[in-house]
């Protein structure tokens, strides 16, 4: 357990099982939010009296804080958006529609969110493009070897997330960003569910885009970050016109647009999201990514090893190395074993995890998630445990 | 009606519905429904006839309350005028909704009068009905 007496909601008796849904808030956030609102509110890059500054100031450090926590060369590489919805589809729209062409090749696989696939598959049937599924392995995880079969020379783009929020595999993108810089090919990454795991480093695995959102690292909701490398950033066409990314225009129908990152931030920004993702940035690096990913892993290996101690549990993702655990109680339908978790105010996630294409994979279309972060405890896990080995009364939660 | 009898009826109807199964036939309209939250998938066929509901039946993957509300609803519904229909259909959305509601007309969809206390499951109860409706209207 890391860290727990800064989340006030773990004092309520709340067990917080859905960290991949949105991972709770600790007390520094939350404060550097209030104070924006409370201090120093104003818009941004827009004044020039203190409070304004003082906003630009905040706002401007965040950027430079994610730019040190992915490890990107620039700045400038740093959009906010609202989130990786938003950063995925400025990508797929503002990027691939003007360099994707009737021919091309993009790989996606079968596990990802609806964010890496529907504006992809939007996408092909305006331009035609081919989009190829790379194969699972047996335990759903990437075959490398499919992967590296895919790729020919009308491979254009490779799109897959880091870890996925279905079954928590967690793919070696250092390998697939070398195959993608040996064969020319774009590397957008989904870190939407590693950026407060493990470390995302966009230089050392050829990362050309990537997108998360601040919500699923202890940041606010409705901010996230698109990253690109400078050279494609460029050519990314904004989907949004407006104030704050414009230098001039006139009835003529002349305009000119700002430079990099302005450009791709039209409009007034979520301030005080931005901020907050600043202070969920810094208490991330206190703690260390390495030490919430090792203690994740403990953690995991523990529920597994207790689950198993349980009748009539199936596991689904028995060997993924995140937190993330999939299973399903015998023949009861994932929703109505989540309701009866509420009873004990443990929050576990039942459904399909917006990844609907896996359903084709796993043969089961809904199951029950358990996805843990460095707040949890065996304790906590014990309490599941005891719940689930009173599998009989589940569906005594009907009335 | 107690609660344990009320429980035992829903179980009852979620492990041995009734009318599962769609039949292959032309003259069923089908009308499938999923909830929002992207779990409760459940097709509805109804075969109607001089504006009076002949058969109804269901399938699909769903939760207890879901499956089993499913069930009482073809058996409450069948061999019902499209007007009866309408009426039992509308009491019972309101009796979820917690609006006034005429439990006369319900027969064993009153066991669902509780549903309205655990504001997750209300749209599992309603689901069903939310397929039959679109199957008379359209015709
Ligand atoms: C892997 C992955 N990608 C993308 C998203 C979309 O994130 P958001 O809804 O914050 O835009 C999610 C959220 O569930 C996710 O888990």
């Amino acid at each position: 357990m890391l860290n727990r007496e800064d989340f006030e909601i773990l004092n309520t008796g709340i067990i917080y099982f859905d960290n991949a849904a949105t991972t709770q808030k600790p007390r520094s956030v939350v404060n550097k939010i209030v104070d924006y609102y409370t201090k120093y509110t104003a818009n941004a890059h827009r004044g020039d009296y203190d409070i304004s500054l003082k906003v630009d100031e905040e706002y401007e450090s965040t950027r430079d804080k994610v730019k040190n926590f992915i490890n990107a060369e620039d700045r400038s590489e740093i959009i906010f958006t609202k989130g990786s919805t938003e950063s995925f589809n400025m990508i797929v729209f503002g990027f691939m529609a003007h360099y994707l062409q009737k021919g091309d090749e993009v790989i996606l696989s079968k596990g990802e969110h609806a964010s890496n696939l529907l504006p992809w598959i939007s996408l092909a049937k305006q331009i035609g493009f081919t989009i190829r599924y790379a194969s699972l392995e047996e335990d759903n995880s990437l075959s490398m070897e499919n992967l590296k079969e895919m790729i020919n020379s009308n491979t254009k783009v490779i799109s897959l997330a880091h870890i996925t929020n279905s079954i928590g595999d967690v793919r070696p993108i250092k390998e697939i960003g070398e195959l993608c810089k040996e064969n020319n090919i774009l590397f957008v990454v989904d870190v939407t569910q590693s950026i407060g795991h493990l470390r995302v480093d966009v230089i050392e695995n050829n990362i050309s885009f990537l997108g998360f959102s601040a919500h699923k690292m202890l940041g606010p909701t409705g901010v996230g970050v698109l990253y690109g490398k400078k050279e494609l950033l460029e050519k990314l066409v904004p989907l949004e016109y407006g104030g704050g990314m414009n230098i001039a225009f006139s009835s003529s129908g002349e305009y000119e647009l700002k430079e990099l990152p302005f450009r791709l931030e039209a409009g007034t920004r979520n301030i005080a999201g931005v901020i907050g993702l600043g202070a969920a940035i810094d208490y991330l690096e206190n703690i260390g990514l390495q030490n919430i990913h090792e203690y994740e892993l403990e953690l995991k290996k523990y529920l597994v090893e207790k689950m198993k101690t349980v009748p009539n549990i199936k596991i689904y993702n028995e060997t993924s190395p995140s937190g993330v655990l999939l299973f399903n109680v015998g023949n009861y339908f994932s929703q109505d074993v989540a309701i009866y978790l509420n009873k004990f105010k443990i929050c576990i996630r039942a459904g399909n995890h917006c990844a609907k294409m896996l359903q084709e994979v796993i043969c089961s279309t809904n199951t029950c998630r358990v996805s843990l972060y460095f707040y949890n405890t065996k304790e906590e896990i014990d309490k599941l445990i005891e719940a689930l080995k009173d599998q009989d009364k589940i569906l005594e939660t009907v009335v | 009606m107690d609660v344990k009898l009320k429980r035992d009826a829903i179980l009852d109807n979620y492990q041995n519905p009734a009318n599962r199964g769609l039949p292959d036939d032309k003259d069923y309209r089908q009308v499938n429904s999923r909830n929002e939250s992207c779990v409760d998938n459940i097709t509805v066929a109804a075969k109607i006839v001089d504006g009076k509901v002949e058969d109804v039946k269901f399938d699909g993957d769903a939760c207890a309350i879901c499956t089993s509300a499913s069930s009482v609803m073809t058996k409450e519904l069948k061999g019902k005028t499209k007007e009866e229909a309408e009426v039992i259909i509308d009491n019972f959305e309101r009796m979820i909704n917690e609006l006034p509601y005429d439990e006369d007309v319900l027969g064993e969809l009153n066991i669902y009068n509780e549903v309205y206390k655990q504001p997750s499951r209300k749209k599992c109860a309603l689901l069903p009905m939310n397929s039959i409706k679109q199957i008379i209207e359209s015709k």
